[in-house]
């Protein structure tokens, strides 16, 4: 009987969220008008990086802190949800239907991430979503364009688990000398966003990046660049736990505690280099 | 914003026939309208003694033309990569739309997959779908069977670049896709939300609720025989707490006690990486269950009689057997004698849908390849 009424449960909390779904972006259309007129821009690199050398694909060796080789193939994740803060503590929060990015290390302009419409004024930090919150993730296909259309160009780059529903929110693969014996390679293909009718893990993270002595201003001339840096090692090396490539040459959706706490790493491979 | 507009646009097209048919009044009552002006609404119809269903029609109006759409993809092999599979393939509609004959199906170069084909009915009413659970949403299905390396084997994006290249001269029947979804939605963009939608709406009327038991519901006490209705309550006692209600399932997911194969398919728990979850898969609905062998998520049974022995001999004990299959004595599984069995296979086979499997508007319009 138990077990029929979690069934329901279910089938209730799958509704309930559909609810949620609706009336949020509903609310959110009306109580947060786009700033058209009074809005300048302002554009966040995500620079790739392994260390304290650049990141490049395919051919330089790295090393994490389990001394372990590596080579990177791929190392793409989304970034959403995205606010500013200005100085004077107010936030400007981007659209939702405008807050989702997919960078991917081969894509040169994807690591480019243009906000329009932002009010003028100095602001002081960033916050975003490395991942796709659960109501993107549960949204029916017609609120899911672009980077997040699951028939889309993305699909060239899998971010999306067909039989799992829901997106991928890091996916890094590379090869090592401690990679799986048949191919020498690993895959790290983190996502999860809590479950729709049961629980799972939530590997959506909120990361802040203060901006500390500097400030970016947008004005009606000046598009400031906010220059992060992300860091491939953190995703290795985290303040929990340090992944092994020979212990993991495989962490995905079927492996959930340990997919977070690579989540867990990731949600602290940003840093800020500069703003210009 | 565009099934507003669409249902907008229908109001204002009602109301200009509504204007046309009163000008016209006094003349004769013919159908004027030599250009078809949008697609014709279809009114989805509920069979009385069904829940509400699940999926959302005001984000998907149904339309002559959607549907009729929905229907050539659904049986055209051009989603597929080889252009020899088609969903029908593996749906076959003589089957209640599974693979009869297969535990497990074939799709692409005769590639094999893990789990028995499920019927396509009742989609309406679906909470989740295939046998784990892992896709919330109809319109999210048919990117599974189409991208599976082992089933279609096409990047969606490909299967669209296909279809708008159409019509081909090498194809069965050359069917011009961007006409089609012109008059589906309005104009000839195929997108994943337009494909997706479609075939949605395509499997929205696919609706099995025909058979004699339904007769019987409806108020036709002569519909079920006397073994059959003795079936009937051997059923409500002993099947309806899983397989309830009017669509014979609860939609939970339930370990019933299938040894595991050498594939050691742990189900719903790969979805929700929950141990309690392992080897558990969803209840199936049983309408049809006469035409939809073979039986269970690997196609391991291959007649009712091999089902009803299961529950009553071969149930396995495991960490997450479903309580309702162990008896107050210890015993796993369902005591039922072997006349009990024929009366329950008695009534099983009247919830088989005639109607259902011969529906000529559900059928394969000659484009498709029944492998």
């Amino acid at each position: 009987m138990k077990n029929i009424f979690s069934g329901y449960a279910g089938l209730v909390l799958a509704l309930l969220s559909l609810f949620a779904l609706s009336s949020c972006s509903d609310s959110s259309e009306i109580t947060e008008p786009i700033p058209v007129t009074e809005g300048g821009k302002l554009r966040i690199e995500f620079d790739n990086v392994v260390g304290d050398k650049n990141l490049v694909l395919n051919s330089v060796s790295y090393v994490n802190a389990t001394k372990e080789d590596f080579v990177v193939t791929k190392f793409n994740y989304f970034i959403s949800n995205i606010k500013l803060t200005k100085t004077d503590g107010t936030i400007f929060t981007v659209p939702q239907d405008s807050s989702y990015f997919l960078i991917k290390e081969d894509v040169k302009a994807s690591q480019f991430v243009t906000l329009n419409n932002v009010p003028y004024g100095d602001y002081k930090a960033v916050e975003f979503m490395v991942g796709v919150d659960s109501l993107r993730n549960t949204a029916p296909l017609e609120k899911r364009k672009g980077v997040l259309d699951p028939g889309g160009s993305m699909l060239e780059d899998g971010m999306y688990w067909l039989w799992n529903s829901g997106y991928i929110f890091l996916k890094l693969e590379g090869t090592s000398s401690k990679g799986n014996p048949v191919n020498n390679k690993f895959y790290y293909h983190i996502g999860l966003f809590g479950g729709y009718s049961e629980k799972t893990v939530n590997n959506t993270r909120v990361v802040k990046v203060d901006f500390g002595n500097l400030k970016a201003s947008v004005t009606d001339k000046a598009t400031p660049e906010v220059h992060l840096l992300v860091d491939v090692l953190k995703v290795f090396d985290g303040p929990g736990t340090n992944v092994s490539i020979e212990q993991f040459n495989s962490i995905m959706g079927g492996q959930q505690e340990k997919s977070q706490q690579v989540a867990n790493n990731y949600a602290e491979m940003f840093s800020l280099d500069h703003i210009h | 914003m565009r099934t507003k507009n669409t249902k907008s646009g229908w109001y204002l097209l009602m109301l200009c026939a509504l204007a046309l048919s009163v000008m016209s009044c006094g003349k004769e009552t013919e159908e004027p309208d030599p250009e078809p002006t949008g697609p014709t609404p279809v009114v989805w119809k509920k069979p009385a003694h069904f829940p509400d269903p699940v999926y959302d029609l005001s984000r998907n109006p149904l339309t002559e033309e959607g549907i009729e759409l929905g229907r050539f993809l659904f049986y055209d092999g051009i989603l597929s990569r080889t252009n020899q599979i088609g969903c029908g393939t593996c749906h076959q509609q003589q089957a209640a739309f599974t693979h009869h004959g297969h535990e497990l199906s074939h799709g692409v170069d005769d590639l094999l997959g893990t789990r028995n084909s499920p019927a396509v009915q009742n989609m309406a009413w679906s909470t989740s779908f295939f046998w784990d659970g892992g896709v919330h949403d109809m319109d999210l299905v048919p990117f599974n069977p189409i991208e599976n390396p082992v089933e279609m084997d096409l990047r969606v994006t490909a299967a669209m670049e296909k279809l708008r290249k159409t019509p081909l001269a090498t194809s069965k029947i050359p069917v011009n896709y961007p006409k089609m979804f012109k008059a589906a939605f309005g104009t000839e963009e195929i997108n994943s939300e337009r494909m997706m939608k479609a075939l949605s709406q395509f499997m929205m009327t696919m609706v099995s609720a025909a058979s004699k038991y339904d007769y019987f519901k409806g108020g036709d006490a002569n519909a079920l025989n006397a073994q059959e209705k003795e079936g009937m309550v051997l059923f409500q006692k002993n099947c309806s707490s899983c397989h309830e209600g009017e669509l014979f399932t609860n939609q939970s997911f339930r370990n019933n006690g299938l040894m595991p194969m050498r594939i050691d398919d742990k189900g719903r728990g790969a979805i929700t990486g929950n141990a309690v979850d392992n080897y558990k898969f969803k209840v199936p609905s049983l309408r049809n269950v006469g035409v939809t062998a073979p039986y269970m998520h690997d196609g391991r049974y291959h007649t009712l009689e091999e089902v009803l022995d299961h529950y009553t001999d071969s149930v396995q004990n495991s960490a997450t057997l479903d309580p309702l299959l162990v008896q107050q004595n210890g015993k796993t599984g369902i005591p039922l004698t072997a006349s009990e069995k024929q009366s329950l296979i008695a009534f099983l086979r009247t919830l088989n849908d005639e109607q259902f499997i011969r529906e000529a508007k559900l059928s394969d319009p000659g484009i498709g390849n029944a492998l």
